[in-house]
């Protein structure tokens, strides 16, 4: 049996978070009626003229200065011709030969084993707009909404060898891009895209095999089904004596199954040249000076400062910088309450439980950090007790629910009325009598049957601490 | 005496309006009437705007009279090239494509001249999409030179050039790429200018080739184009090839004083292919210049003969792109009786562009393909580079440089579509200026034995526009501006 090696490169598409278009002053807003956020120069209206949005550059130098990459300090848009319906001039400004960021790299560590993917370029170019298939009036539709939002691409060396490469690489520069604050990287938004180039080849070979290029993967889970289907797919067919032909290919990810798309024979000439209506981009020490300061703090200094600043265990910060928006939670709330080890426990252990049982994304959270901040403040002035804490917490990850008016509106208030709960208590030694004797009779987990019994017959509202203290003092 | 309102010149006709001697509304009817009389013959304009236009005279009037619009251009009818956007009305670059294109938003220069109270009385027809040097390529049917109705009046901006000769307007803007409104305004005995490119803001003039067009007016004489270029001139943010000049200001330069001024003459300008008749009309015009004061000599340009080739590749690479957009899909002509989108785009193309268009377009893309880039493309782009140090190393000498707008005078109708070498040839002045950013100036120096006119072209270092204006204004004194006669004009 033979032994094949994989090969991949990625290709990386990212939307950045500018609030207008790269071309033009158009909000990037998600979602709004069709054709809402369209001027004349995102719909390519005759005689329409891009402007550059310095915020792209800064986004890009950005990214690339956090990937180790050369700046070309003096860079350009080129545009690359083809005819489709989303792409309202029929070209695409985008940058093929002066690139803003060429060669960088970032480290990934897969168990343990340390590895640098090499980046060979980032670029800037304008995203397309949405085509839609009206099936009653039997025609297509175009919505310009999208059309000149600002992508970058970032494109890998064929550095990687697996999945768990793929996928680590991918992780780590996603956890970049959202510390720069350049983008929130959503794979099923698509606001984060990877194609998969991928070739497979024996063992020893001194050539990489012919490559195929894998697109619509809008889930790491995907991007990992895809890189098994394919690398598969290719052994299968050297395996048969057959040749694997250079052609793009769609990942159908329900059937696990991919389609070839274009083969390279079929392929476009684009006809890329210098666009004439920008003129070069041209960035002066200073100015990449000033976004290299302005670099928030990235992972790794998070962590150390959780560590170092809060007090909080190495373990803790690890997992809440592994998301930025948990990350930004944490800080915001701790901010508030100045408890960071009561709000690291709330994101480390509830909110995990819950991100895991709902199936979402840590950067999907949508609580407000200052209803977490009341729900420890609740806990700390013994208003709830933990119990009725993490109920009221579950209503806050879904709902994001003022826990204050929550509490008082269900009556979830902590019983610290010692009348109350003595009159309780007595009522549960009496009705449990063989416990009590088993207490009696050195049995010490009676004790916690018969604290269960009051919290229950109190909905779960006593003050367990008062509970404990007084069934020992009535027994 | 009942005075002609459309044989005075736009600043002229400023005047009477601001004294009140002259109402706007007059002055509109009158551009009309003219426009009645002559265009049907002449075919000058695509769109008369003849509603809209006796309504904004109104509007325009009383904004004169509360004092709010004061400039010199107020109330003058002008008339614009239709690769113009003007919003609401119909904007069609002389092509089947955009018969039926009204844009959503007006031009920047014409914002401009409108904001200065100038009346847009109507889209001067042009080659189509700028490409042609005759305004025989349209398809609204060729233009006719006022001169003589069996001429050409020149192109791309010919429907511009003829409408100021014929007296249908008082002015007009063109646009030029390769010598699109100074050939005309030569063929049509009216004077035309290209400035600096970056000037005049480009947004909303309908692209041909980027890095080349630059929109520019043509007139009556010097004085009203610098008027004219200083009323549309302006930095637009919105264009990113504006470029924001030291100072505005252009018609202080007209001043009858060129001693001292330093003229050069191309000696490669003066060689074969230069009608003789041409060349003594512009040798005199030095000559006038000389016995003014000006300091002229002759000198070797240089690479004069790479500009055209280098002129083809580049514009029709540019255009070949930015005509993509014309597709059916979003705007403009759609064919019917297609077959899924490939169809579609096939067919509307096909159907709605002409020869010269789609000859250009291939051209574009087969120099901009893959294998073929850097043998075409880039050696064109390197070709520009060197002609702009030829330039740059001219203008270390001279303040202007004098030659010929055109090798000869207009030619007939229908003797240049059949040979389109030909006709690119007769942009050897004209183009060397686009593709160096240069500004020029065509002001009439004299008629042929045809009695057709003769252009004298004044090219000047960039941003230096006051040179050539200076010489052209203190030529111009020397003549009388010779005024067309139409009823002449048919044999």
């Amino acid at each position: 049996m033979k032994q094949y090696e994989t090969v991949i490169g990625l290709e990386v598409h990212v939307e950045l978070a500018t609030k207008t278009k790269i071309f033009c002053s158009c909000s990037t807003a998600f979602g709004g009626s069709p054709n809402t956020h369209t001027c004349p120069v995102c719909t390519g209206m005759p005689g329409s003229l891009p402007v550059l949005n310095k915020q792209v550059v800064e986004y890009a130098m950005a990214v690339g200065l956090a990937t180790n990459c050369t700046i070309t300090q003096n860079c350009k848009f080129d545009r690359k011709n083809y005819f489709y319906p989303d792409n309202p001039q029929n070209y695409q400004i985008s940058q093929l030969y002066f690139p803003i960021c060429r060669d960088g790299g970032i480290e990934i560590d897969v168990n343990g084993t340390k590895k640098t993917i090499r980046i060979h370029e980032i670029h800037m170019e304008e995203d397309a707009g949405k085509l839609m298939h009206d099936e009653w009036e039997d025609c297509s539709l175009v919505d310009f909404n999208r059309s000149g939002v600002p992508l970058i691409e970032i494109v890998s060396e064929p550095d990687m060898r697996s999945s768990d490469e793929v996928i680590t690489y991918l992780e780590k520069l996603r956890l970049i891009i959202q510390y720069l604050g350049a983008s929130d990287c959503k794979l099923q938004e698509g606001s984060m895209r990877a194609d998969v180039n991928l070739s497979v080849n024996e063992v020893g070979a001194s050539e990489f095999g012919t490559r195929t290029e894998m697109k619509n993967l809008n889930s790491f889970k995907a991007i990992a089904r895809a890189i098994q289907g394919e690398r598969a797919r290719q052994i299968e067919l050297i395996e048969d004596g057959k040749t694997v032909t250079q052609e793009t290919r769609r990942w159908d990810d329900n059937k696990e199954y991919s389609y070839a798309m274009r083969s390279k024979e079929d392929a476009q000439d684009y006809r890329y040249f210098p666009e004439p209506d920008l003129v070069p981009i041209v960035i002066s020490d200073e100015w990449m000076a000033k976004v290299k300061t302005e670099q928030p703090e990235l992972r790794d200094e998070k962590r150390y400062r959780y560590k170092t600043e809060y007090d909080i265990p190495e373990y803790d910060a690890d997992i809440i910088t592994s998301s930025k928006k948990m990350a930004d939670i944490f800080e915001a709330t701790v901010a508030i309450c100045k408890q960071p080890k009561k709000v690291s426990n709330w994101l480390m252990v509830e909110t995990m439980r819950l991100i895991k049982e709902k199936e979402i994304e840590p950067e999907d959270i949508s609580f407000s950090p200052q209803n977490l901040a009341k729900l420890i403040q609740l806990v700390e002035a013994g208003t709830i007790n933990g119990g009725v804490a993490k109920e009221v917490f579950e209503q806050i990850f879904t709902n994001n629910i003022d826990p204050e008016k929550y509490v008082k509106e269900k009556g979830l208030n902590q019983v610290n009325d010692e009348g109350a709960l003595r009159a309780t208590i007595e009522q549960i030694i009496s009705e449990n009598p063989q416990s009590v004797e088993d207490y009696k009779n050195g049995k010490d987990k009676a004790i916690g049957f018969l604290v269960g019994q009051t919290m229950k017959a109190m909905k779960g509202k006593a003050n367990p601490g008062m509970v404990n203290q007084l069934l020992k003092e009535l027994l | 005496m009942t005075v002609n309102l459309m044989s005075l010149t736009a600043v002229e006709l400023g005047k009477k309006i601001k004294a009140k001697e002259v109402t706007v509304v007059e002055a509109t009817k009158a551009a009309l009437a003219q426009i009645k009389a002559n265009d049907k013959e002449l075919n000058c304009f695509v769109t008369v705007n003849e509603e809209a236009a006796l309504i904004r005279a109104e509007e325009v009037q009383k904004r004169i009279d509360d004092g709010t619009l004061t400039g010199p251009l107020a109330g003058v009818p002008v008339a614009i090239k239709d690769n113009m956007c003007t919003k609401g009305i119909l904007t069609t670059c002389s092509s089947k494509i955009l018969g039926n294109f009204k844009p959503i938003y007006t031009a920047e220069a014409v914002i401009n001249l409108e904001n200065a109270g100038a009346v847009i009385i109507g889209k001067t027809n042009m080659d189509e999409f700028a490409m042609g040097s005759t305004t025989e390529t349209s398809i609204f049917g060729a233009t006719k030179n006022p001169w003589n109705t069996a001429h050409v009046p020149g192109g791309s901006s010919g429907g511009s050039a003829a409408a100021v000769a014929a007296e249908e307007c008082s002015c007009a803007l063109g646009s030029d790429t390769g010598g699109s409104i100074r050939q005309p305004s030569s063929f049509c005995g009216v004077t035309g200018m290209k400035p600096t490119y970056g000037t005049i803001s480009r947004y909303g003039l309908i692209a041909y080739g980027s890095s080349l067009d630059q929109i520019g007016p043509i007139a009556k004489d010097v004085t009203d184009c610098a008027t004219i270029l200083e009323i549309i001139a302006s930095y637009d943010t919105k264009d990113s090839t504006s470029v924001k000049r030291e100072e505005y200001d252009f018609t202080s330069a007209l001043v009858d004083d060129v001693k001292g001024l330093k003229i050069g003459i191309p000696r490669d300008y003066l060689t074969k292919g230069l009608d003789p008749e041409v060349k003594t009309s512009i040798l005199n015009a030095a000559k006038a210049l000389e016995a003014k004061g000006a300091i002229v000599e002759e000198f070797d340009l240089s690479l004069v003969q790479y500009a055209i080739p280098a002129y083809y590749i580049i514009a029709s690479a540019e255009a070949s792109s930015n005509l993509a957009r014309f597709d059916g899909v979003k705007f403009g002509f759609r064919a019917k009786d297609f077959d899924g989108l490939h169809s579609m785009y096939k067919k509307t193309r096909s159907q709605g562009f002409g020869a010269e268009v789609k000859r250009r377009i291939m051209l574009g893309s087969f120099v901009l393909s893959s294998g073929y880039y850097d043998a075409y493309y880039i050696k064109a782009l390197k070709t520009k580079a060197l002609i702009k140090k030829a330039f740059d190393k001219a203008f270390e000498k001279y303040d202007v440089i004098l030659g010929p707008t055109a090798p000869t005078t207009a030619p007939k109708l229908g003797e240049s579509l059949s040979d389109p070498i030909k006709m690119y040839l007769g942009d050897i002045y004209t183009i060397s200026v686009n593709l160096a950013g240069l500004p020029g100036i065509s002001v009439p120096c004299g008629n042929d034995s045809k009695g057709l006119p003769i252009g004298l072209q004044l090219i000047g270092d960039c941003f230096q526009e006051k040179n050539i204006i200076k010489a052209a204004y203190a030529f111009e004194q020397t003549k009388k501006y010779d005024r067309c006669n139409i009823a002449k004009s048919r044999d």
